[in-house]
């Protein structure tokens, strides 16, 4: 047995219960509770703040290599991995520009709701067996229900930059958000028929074994279309190509951002990239298994986990970058004509399969 | 209704061919050329910037002439008989002190015209176009192979030799023109002077 599979084995089982321990831990030093959460609260933030920097780099290359182009070469040597990182610090650097006519407070809050919105669905995002932020019963329900606030930060955005550009892009949004969310709810609502929790936690458990028992491969072809439209329908969400009329470069300059300068348009970057993965994530728990290995017990373990669910994740935020270069956007009238006449009636025709079959043979 | 089937099934058909072909592309190499790295191979004819190989320029100032947007000043001064300037390498006796040759390459308009009046092929047009500068000033290419002193020396020179060929031929002239007074006035030749004779001196003297 070679040398660093013990060692792997070691850090294993260490990290079986490593985020308990480390919380034991704050708690004997910090003996405050509010603290200790606070601090444990950063935690997604380790993976979501570089996640999001080699995802702009990535979107960068894949971007390039489709249209056969390098993409950054130059920073940091090896095909320019340091770019994001490059020009991180130079918006640091920014000055923040905040347009005259503009609502000050609404502006200057923007930016925080929408990385709020989309940062709290980590909360209930299951990395490992080991590592959830909260093991709620209702996670599902409340991921759904907190993502929701990205769209009132784009609303407050896009309203109070007082430029018709930033305002047609934050009502589009709103539209487009609340739209989708109907074929999105719908179309978990069909996995949710099968596990009966809510649980992300539990829905993983579910999955456990080899790969033919996600559910995506469950009560075929039912949970395979509803896997579809979620996924269509968070690229609707994320605001990602074909559903990116609400930043729509062409038409809207940057839409609900187009006043925001240095450090607040960081942010709104960080939280639409933070989106994606969140998403992703959601779409690997509920249909690819989650942290589950999908060889059975091989390679599966707490730190294992990690890494397949990171992996299912990064290939569904690949495969989101791939339809970005792949298809022009969509016309606002095609928008709505794909969430209330082809996503809505299939999740609910999925629903109904899924019920179906579930009073047949449950 | 069969119109809904279809444009579904079209819509998705054609998501997944249009991800086929992208993805073809994602292994494509790449055909940026990443310029200071690797550069393209100019055409055999490229013109870019001028250059002027001054050990064959004879002064002529044609280049200067041709061009159109007079980024080209020359100056010249004559050489002293007794200096030698040497042959162009195409044969011909070099004449004059080339003092200046500034060529202004911001302005230059890249048309080549002064290329082909050259009459000992000196000035051509170079493949060499990377030649950013800060300062505008710093495009103006002198190719005078003189130093600034030694072009003033030169100068003062031949001002000097000027001078001094003007102050002989002065002279000169001027001796002449007093050895003809002179002449006229001593050989007194008949057909020129005209004058009669002092009536009182003569009558004394005969």
């Amino acid at each position: 047995m070679p040398i660093w599979w013990q060692l792997l084995e070691v850090l294993t089982s260490f990290s079986e219960r490593l985020i308990d321990k480390v919380e034991q831990i704050l708690r004997n030093i910090l003996d405050n509770d509010i603290v200790v959460y606070t601090v444990m609260a950063f935690v997604p933030l380790l993976w979501v703040v570089p996640y999001a920097l080699f995802a702009v780099w990535l979107e960068r290359k894949v971007s390039a290599h489709m249209q056969d182009r390098l993409g950054p070469m130059r920073v940091g040597g090896w095909h320019g991995w340091a770019q994001t990182i490059a020009d991180i610090l130079k918006l640091i650097q920014k000055e923040d520009v905040v347009p005259a006519a503009a609502d000050k407070k609404l502006h200057f809050l923007a930016p925080y709701v929408v990385f709020v919105g989309s940062y709290a669905a980590f909360a209930a995002i299951p990395f490992s067996s080991a590592y959830i932020g909260s093991n709620i019963s209702l996670g599902l329900f409340y991921i759904i229900a907190v993502s929701s606030l990205v769209v009132v930060g784009i609303l407050m955005a896009g309203w109070s930059s007082n430029n018709k550009w930033s305002l047609f892009g934050a009502m589009r949004s709103a539209a487009q958000i609340v739209s989708y969310e109907i074929p999105t709810a719908l179309a978990l609502l069909v996995v949710i028929m099968i596990t009966g929790t809510l649980n992300l936690q539990e829905i993983n458990q579910m999955q456990s074994g080899w790969f033919w028992n996600w559910f995506i491969f469950r009560k075929f072809p039912f949970v395979f279309i509803a896997s579809i439209i979620y996924f269509v329908a968070s690229l609707a969400e994320t605001n990602r190509t074909p559903f990116d009329i609400p930043e729509a470069e062409s038409e809207l300059v940057a839409g609900y951002h187009t006043e925001y300068s240095g450090m607040k348009f960081a942010l709104f970057f960080l939280a639409e990239y933070a989106n994606m993965f969140a998403v992703s994530a959601i779409a690997s728990t509920l249909f690819l298994g989650g942290w589950n290995s999908p060889f059975g017990d091989f390679l599966s373990g707490p730190l294992w986990g990690v890494f397949w669910f990171l992996s299912k994740g990064m290939f569904f935020v690949f495969v989101q970058m791939w339809l970005r270069w792949t298809l022009p956007r969509l016309r606002v009238d095609q928008l709505m004509y794909v969430s209330w006449k082809v996503l809505t009636p299939w999740s609910f025709a999925c629903i109904l399969g899924v019920g179906l079959w579930m009073m047949v043979a449950p | 209704m069969i119109r809904y089937f279809k444009d579904i099934f079209v819509s998705v058909w054609s998501v997944l061919v249009g991800m086929v072909v992208t993805f073809r592309h994602l292994f494509i190499p790449a055909v940026t050329i990443q310029y200071p790295d690797v550069k393209l191979k100019l055409p055999e004819r490229a013109r870019n910037r001028l250059y002027v190989n001054i050990d064959d320029c004879i002064g002529c100032d044609q280049c200067s002439n041709a061009c159109p947007v007079d980024c080209i000043e020359i100056e010249t001064v004559k050489s002293l008989p007794t200096e030698d300037l040497g042959m162009t390498s195409t044969g011909q006796k070099k004449r004059l002190w080339v003092t200046k040759f500034d060529i202004d390459i911001a302005k230059c308009c890249y048309c080549g015209l002064c290329v082909p009046p050259c009459p000992t092929e000196c000035i051509k047009m170079t493949d060499v176009y990377e030649f950013s500068e800060f300062d505008r000033h710093n495009l103006i290419f002198n190719y005078s192979a003189l130093t600034p002193a030694r072009a003033e020396q030169v100068k003062t020179k031949t001002a000097a030799y000027e001078k001094d060929q003007a102050a002989k031929k002065a002279a000169a002239a001027a001796a002449a023109a007093s050895a003809k007074v002179a002449q006229s006035s001593s050989t007194g030749s008949p057909p020129t002077s005209p004058l009669p004779k002092p009536p009182g001196g003569d009558s004394t003297s005969s």
